[in-house]
């Protein structure tokens, strides 16, 4: 079945524009629960209690602020938080184009997929100039009352515009200190990248599957029959030191299961 | 070429709720070993990305702080954190409970462990499937062993693949060796990632050399070597709007007696992760 387009927008690169349509590139498929009163069985709801004597506050009488030192309340008023709201608008500007591998996988958010709205000439056009040139151009737009900055880029023809998190959304491994403590010889160092390299291998997604999805599905319906298996619980492991000799074990148990394979 | 890693500097004052924070201390997202081959390496997870947009609190008419509280839709009591559980809706209006234990136990493995079995190079992996980061931190005297293992990724170029189990969810998982530091990026199944055919999108064309080639060269026209990230300015104008009204004291309340309720305090998540890198809790 085909997917609804959540958003319509245009493209809009200096003079030229593609009119494009919006889709989730992703879907959730975690298992879903519901929050419940433990007691009773049913289900819970929320509401907004005044923090010190606990009565509940009307949605109609929430205010709005911001905490500038503890206890002390800048308040803001609907229209004024409405004022600060973007500009509606359907153009999404791309700006500058840079390499693909330039943009760190930290900064991806939320990928969609672009579809042609009306121009499927200009549309499969820019994908493949895109691929070609690999390259992704920087987007910004408005969508619902926020705005974005995304890369746009072609993916097997198609044009997929990920949302990016702005700088102070990602912590760099840069501004954190050096792990200290005892440095591996280069001796382990070597075994490790033996071991390693053993294990390499090409990038399939197809590979991992949701085991786990299964297994609760599978528990909550025995579980319902009143049949829930026991459970055992859970154990934590030690860190390794011995190293080389746990390195050249490993080494060794992979190099035989190879052979018997 | 690997793609470029993260080395932008701080800015001030991010703040962050890390999830799972109790009084006295920040506890990590999750607690668990890293394994490749038969070596372990114990390790702590904390998030890597943080949000700057400013959470606006909810006052009461008055301004006295509010708190978001649970309450029985019947009998319209208040619910603490221990009087609720999780619930499976097998029929409408029928649920089958299951409790944070149960889930950990149905896969004691993979709760407790990401096994490394693959590594692939650092480039292999299209930006789709990534979801969030985190940093993963030596935990239980595992700093040997944590920086054999972001030595050798780092000297091979690779990343480490498998997936795992963190609050009732499995999700593959890929271990980077970033600047000494193993960072976690959670992905999506492939099955949670749709395919121009899924959605319905037309057959691709073929269009014209010609036409491909204009937009190369708009393209080339606008190329920039570097990317840099933007500022969050929805929250900067924000802020600048709390200012101009602090100035004038307009609106401004103080409540008197103030003691922050259960919404926690807001962590510095580079702090937490500094004291944990130094070993300390």
């Amino acid at each position: 079945m085909a997917a609804r387009a959540i958003w319509k927008g245009e493209l809009k690169l200096g003079t030229n524009k593609v009119p494009v349509k919006l889709y989730s590139a992703v879907e959730d498929k975690s298992v879903r629960f519901h929050i419940l009163d433990d007691s009773k069985r049913n289900r819970v709801k929320q509401h907004m209690v005044d923090a010190e004597s606990g009565e509940e506050v009307e949605t109609k009488d929430i205010r709005k602020g911001y905490e500038i030192e503890p206890g002390k309340f800048v308040i803001l008023e609907e229209d004024e938080l409405e004022g600060l709201k973007p500009e509606p608008s359907r153009e999404i500007e791309i700006g500058e184009f840079v390499p693909a591998d330039e943009i760190p996988q930290q900064f991806y958010e939320r990928p969609y997929f672009l579809g042609p709205d009306g121009d499927e000439k200009s549309y499969f056009a820019l994908a493949a100039a895109l691929e070609k040139q690999q390259r992704e151009g920087i987007a910004h737009w408005v969508m619902r009352n926020k705005t974005y900055t995304g890369a746009l880029g072609g993916v097997d023809g198609y044009l997929v515009l990920s949302t990016l998190r702005n700088a102070g959304e990602v912590i760099a491994a840069s501004e954190l200190p050096e792990v200290t403590g005892r440095a591996p010889t280069k001796k382990e160092v070597d075994l490790a990248k033996h071991l390693v390299s053993m294990l390499e291998g090409e990038f399939d997604p197809k590979e991992f599957k949701d085991e786990y999805r299964e297994r609760v599905l599978e528990f909550i319906a025995k579980k319902a029959k009143g049949r829930a298996p026991r459970l055992a619980p859970v154990k934590t492991k030690r860190a390794t030191t011995s190293l080389d000799s746990v390195l050249a074990k490993s080494i060794a148990s992979l190099k035989k299961g190879k052979r018997a394979a | 070429m690997p793609r470029k890693s993260t080395t932008k500097r701080r800015t001030s004052g991010r703040t962050s709720e890390v999830e799972g924070e109790e009084r006295g201390g920040v506890r990590p997202f999750w607690s668990g070993t890293i394994t490749f081959g038969l070596v372990s390496v114990p390790v702590n997870l904390f998030p890597a990305n943080q949000t700057t947009r400013t959470s606006l609190r909810m006052l009461g008419p008055d301004g006295e702080p509010l708190s978001r509280k649970y309450y029985a839709e019947k009998t319209g009591k208040d619910l603490e954190n221990d009087e609720m559980i999780r619930g499976y809706e097998i029929d409408k209006g029928k649920f089958v409970t299951i409790t944070d234990e149960e889930l950990e136990r149905l896969a004691p493995e993979k709760t407790r462990d990401i096994d490394l079995k693959l590594f692939v190079k650092e480039d292999a992996i299209p930006p789709l499937y990534f979801e969030r980061g985190y940093f993963l931190t030596p935990a239980g005297n595992s700093e040997k062993a944590y920086r054999l293992l972001a030595e050798a990724m780092k000297e091979r170029g690779d990343v480490g693949l498998a997936t795992f189990v963190m609050r009732g969810k499995e999700r593959p998982v890929a271990i980077f060796s970033d600047d000494g530091i193993l960072r976690a990026e959670t992905m999506r199944f492939s099955d949670e990632v749709r395919s121009h055919k899924q959605i319905g999108l037309p057959e691709k064309k073929n269009v014209s050399e010609a036409i491909v080639r204009k937009f190369e060269t708009l393209i080339k026209k606008k190329a920039k070597r570097t990317f840099s990230p933007d500022k969050d300015e929805e929250t900067e104008r924000l802020l600048k709007l709390v200012k101009k009204k602090q100035h004038k004291a307009s609106n401004v309340v103080q409540i008197k007696d103030y003691q922050r309720q259960d919404e926690g305090e807001p962590v510095d998540l580079i702090q937490v992760l500094k004291r944990s890198l130094a070993g300390k809790k």
